[in-house]
């Protein structure tokens, strides 16, 4: 019935290997884990969730300085989280003996949350600091932990908290 | 042609390697985080915002991210009485070191948090060429900076502008929602520092999560409701002149 079909299957043969290649160089060549969830590499959701952390995170800190917490439950700042100020410590965190946090300079970490702005809330307390402190650092007066004055002055007009439109 | 002992021996060898190629192409288990069980999202409430910038320079911090770039940054919009569809916006370093001071006293002064917005039907990952990027199942946006060639094109297709080309890698970058810190129970390096509670991390899946409560009983929008994006970060009290 079928003559001369030698070529055919030369051409079938030749078709196989070709078919052969493709498979092994796509297996090769697409990464092991694309398409597991989609069109994409699964495997790049593990790596990017195996990155560490900078930040510890409050419950951390508050595992050790419960002093601190304690003292901060009195004032306004009582629900900032340490790192607000202080930074990212999370290799602290790891190494306490190794690595110490830094002290914030007041005069410039105060400013970027109480610095006058009339876009901040009206009930944000505000203050002009060239005004109000004229070039002290805040931590002179204020306590950052429990941010309150003892005896609080008379208030000037500069010292005032200026709000916003809100 | 006959397919002869000897054919056959050199055949099945090389099929053999061929299919063990593709079983190695199978994909693995995944470990102990359970993607199904979350959908983030991110709650903004706009009348709580400061714009201390503590987001801006925590989020840089924790993720690396090149001087000049943003993956999170805060607005501060000026509307005016008389022109409340032309809002003057500003955002000096991307409100990495705060506002300066200023006491304008007309119109109405907010500020606005922005970052990748984790949209469930995502334009910059449908217009991605080879797969680098995509909405995990869990709900975050992210991008597989191994895959990625750096074509831009989904800088372009994001309507938020929340990517850029890290200079460094010349690959696509962007808010991952800290998904290294979310997958280990923290929350978000931005909600983590923010002093006002102006951004909460939320997760859609959890009904124990506040969000639904809020979502109930608040007035949100998202950004940019019309290009349907299903947008995951939602804005409380958010003035209709915010783009």
């Amino acid at each position: 019935m079928f003559k001369d079909v030698e070529h055919l299957i030369r051409l079938a043969a030749v078709m196989l290997l070709a078919l052969l290649l493709f498979v092994v160089l796509r297996a090769a060549v697409v990464p092991k884990s694309f398409g597991q969830y989609g069109h994409y590499r699964g495997n790049a959701i593990s790596e990017i969730a195996a990155r560490t952390p900078a930040f510890a995170g409050h419950d951390v800190c508050e595992g050790c300085h419960t002093d601190v917490v304690d003292q901060k439950k009195l004032g306004r700042h009582a629900n900032l989280h340490c790192e607000v100020c202080h930074g990212a410590l999370a290799k602290h965190a790891d190494d306490p003996a190794a690595v110490k946090p830094q002290l914030p300079d007041t005069a410039v970490i105060c400013a970027r949350c109480h610095e006058a702005n009339s876009a901040k809330p009206m009930s944000f307390p505000q203050v002009v600091t060239a005004d109000h402190a004229g070039g002290l650092a805040c931590g002179t007066c204020h306590k950052p932990h429990t941010p309150k004055i003892e005896d609080e002055p008379a208030k000037t007009a500069s010292a005032k908290p200026v709000g916003g439109t809100r | 042609m006959d397919i002869t002992r000897r054919h056959l021996l050199l055949l099945l060898p090389t099929a053999a390697v061929a299919w063990k190629f593709v079983e190695a192409g199978t994909p693995e288990a995944s470990p102990n985080y359970n993607k199904s069980e979350h959908w983030w999202g991110m709650l903004i409430d706009i009348p709580k915002c400061i714009g201390c910038g503590s987001c801006v320079r925590a989020c840089s911090e924790e993720n690396d991210v090149p001087d000049g770039y943003f993956r999170t940054w805060v607005e501060r919009y000026h509307v005016s009485d008389w022109n409340i569809e032309r809002p003057e916006v500003s955002s000096p370093d991307g409100g990495k070191q705060g506002f300066p001071p200023d006491q304008i006293s007309d119109g109405k002064n907010f500020f606005v948090p922005k970052l990748c917005n984790h949209c469930a039907d995502s334009p910059c990952t449908q217009v991605c060429p080879v797969g680098a990027t995509f909405v995990s199942p869990d709900g975050v946006v992210l991008v597989d900076k191994n895959y990625c060639l750096g074509c831009r094109y989904c800088v372009q297709a994001c309507p938020y502008g929340c990517r850029f080309i890290n200079p460094k890698t010349n690959t696509a970058e962007k808010c991952t929602l800290c998904y290294h810190r979310i997958t280990k129970g923290l929350t978000t390096a931005c909600a983590e520092v923010c002093p006002t509670g102006a951004r909460q991390l939320a997760d859609l899946k959890n009904p124990k999560d506040p969000i639904h409560e809020f979502l109930r009983t608040h007035q949100v929008q998202v950004l940019k409701p019309h290009m349907a994006t299903g947008a995951k970060v939602f804005y409380n009290g958010m003035d209709g002149s915010v783009r």
